[in-house]
């Protein structure tokens, strides 16, 4: 069954067979998600851009999902990937509601999920190229954490990924408290996302608040957020300093 | 200079779809290079997949061939299954399907376009990677660095099939100015449910943009025109 074709370009096929199961880079990329935990539930914030390197190529992206009646699924990085694991999320789901028993999969379940998933993909050096942001609430009890594409998992008060590890979770650490009202909440998150607007490149100022309560799942509309240029420094800063920046 | 004829054919390319009032409009350029050798300057990049669902390809010539065989192929199964057409969103999730799983061989960014009874005109972008993302218009290929700004300031909603169609044929004629991988004539096909329409718009029809010139048949005419003694000082 197997003839070798004699052929130059052969690196291609050669590493085609060892290769052809690793994702070796991403292409189309989702930028930072932020993520607090509040009164009612949990609150997550991304803006709807989808890089194709340096071009802000897309921008109506959601990349905020509801999973199952009791959690919320954030991604950033490969949004092909994402897809895929929406698509693995619709068979969880799907199965469990199939048993009729009237459980329903919370946040804490589909979180050990995807952790398993990410894990197992990356020991095949095959990962998914997402940090993904599980939030929900079932019970009373809110729930949230992140799973990396290497599979480091935990859970915590508030959540970045991206560039907001360094940018928003500075914040989160200085203002985040316990019993957070949506408003409060919603105002922290839209701090994180303007200082993000301003220092990540790949951020487009086009956003969506996702909220889940026992309730249920809301996803806001699209929105901008007003930014801030009139600091008199801006306005000549290379006075007495020509050619500086 | 090494024309470099050994490199595989990749299609440069400027590929667009755009929904309007009532279809789409599918537009690319005809240009399918080796290196830096035009090895086909009419080629046709939009390519059909049922009667209603057509989907233009870039990047490797190659492998875009071949997907849109196989997913011709899977459509015609399915169409005979179904019972009636096959949707634009099933014809983008068949491409989607290989497009993902096959991520680290494939080098082609598709744009699937065209008309079912469900939705209307729907138009699907599959860049690399395998991501789907269903938008009003769509642009692909080398050739569309050249029309973010284009795009961001000419596009608008409820376009009539006139209005869709120019916009496609301007768009593919600015992109094959500035990108070296496009070029040669734009092609156009537009889907509604009346149909399929194929039209086919060679390079001195289209509009001539910066520092362009009127071609001309020779220097002799333009001599002969210009007076007995034109080359004076």
């Amino acid at each position: 069954m197997t003839f070798t074709i004699p052929i130059d370009n052969g690196d291609a096929v050669k590493n085609a067979e060892a290769d052809s199961q690793r994702t070796l880079y991403p292409y189309v990329t989702g930028t930072s998600i932020v993520a607090i935990k509040y009164k009612d539930g949990v609150l997550m914030a991304s803006d709807m851009g989808g890089s194709y390197g340096s071009t802000l190529r897309y921008k109506n992206i959601e990349r905020v999902k509801a999973i199952g009646k009791h959690s919320l699924l954030g991604a950033s990085g490969e949004i092909s990937d994402f897809q895929e694991i929406l698509r693995y999320l619709d068979e969880l789901i799907l199965n469990d509601n199939m048993w009729d028993d009237g459980n329903s999969l919370g946040p804490k379940e589909v979180h050990n999920y995807l952790t398993r998933v990410m894990y197992n993909r990356r020991n095949k050096f095959n990962p998914l190229w997402n940090t993904l942001v599980l939030g929900g609430i079932k019970n009373g009890e809110s729930y949230l954490g992140m799973v990396s594409m290497i599979g480091v998992s935990f859970e915590d008060n508030h959540i970045a990924t991206g560039f907001g590890n360094h940018l928003a979770r500075p914040i989160l650490r200085d203002e985040w408290h316990a019993d957070l009202s949506f408003e409060d909440g919603v105002k922290l998150l839209e701090k994180c996302m303007r200082v993000l607007l301003y220092r990540d490149r790949s951020a487009i100022n086009k956003l969506q608040i996702a909220k889940i309560t026992e309730e249920g799942v809301t996803v806001s509309q699209p929105y901008s957020l007003k930014t801030f240029w009139e600091f008199q420094a801006f306005h000549n800063p290379t006075a007495g300093a020509e050619g500086s920046w | 200079m090494d024309l470099n004829l050994d490199a595989p054919h990749s299609m440069g390319t400027t590929i667009i779809g755009v929904t309007y009032n009532g279809g789409v409009v599918l537009g690319a350029d005809s240009r399918t290079s080796t290196g830096m050798y035009v090895a086909n300057r009419a080629s046709d990049k939009i390519t059909q997949l049922t009667d209603n669902v057509y989907v233009c390809r870039s990047g490797s010539a190659a492998d875009s061939q071949v997907v849109s065989d196989y997913v011709r192929y899977f459509l015609h199964q399915h169409t005979i299954q179904l019972g009636q057409p096959a949707t634009v969103k099933v014809s983008a999730n068949l491409i989607r399907m290989l497009a993902y799983n096959n991520k680290n061989m494939l080098q082609t960014g598709l744009i699937v376009g065209g008309w079912d009874k469900y939705e209307g005109g729907k138009i699907y972008g599959i860049p690399l990677g395998g991501t789907v993302v269903e938008q009003p218009f769509a642009i692909g290929g080398s050739g569309s660095s050249y029309l973010y700004g284009f795009f961001d300031q000419a596009w608008k909603e409820n376009m009539t099939k006139e209005e869709a169609e120019q916009l496609v044929v301007k768009a593919v004629s600015l992109a094959i100015a500035r990108d070296g991988a496009s070029g040669g004539v734009v092609r156009t096909v537009i889907i509604n449910e009346e149909g399929v329409t194929r039209n086919f718009y060679p390079g001195d029809q289209l509009q001539l943009w910066h520092e362009e010139l009127e071609p001309q048949n020779s220097l002799l005419d333009i001599l002969n025109a210009a007076g007995p003694e034109p080359m004076a000082m």
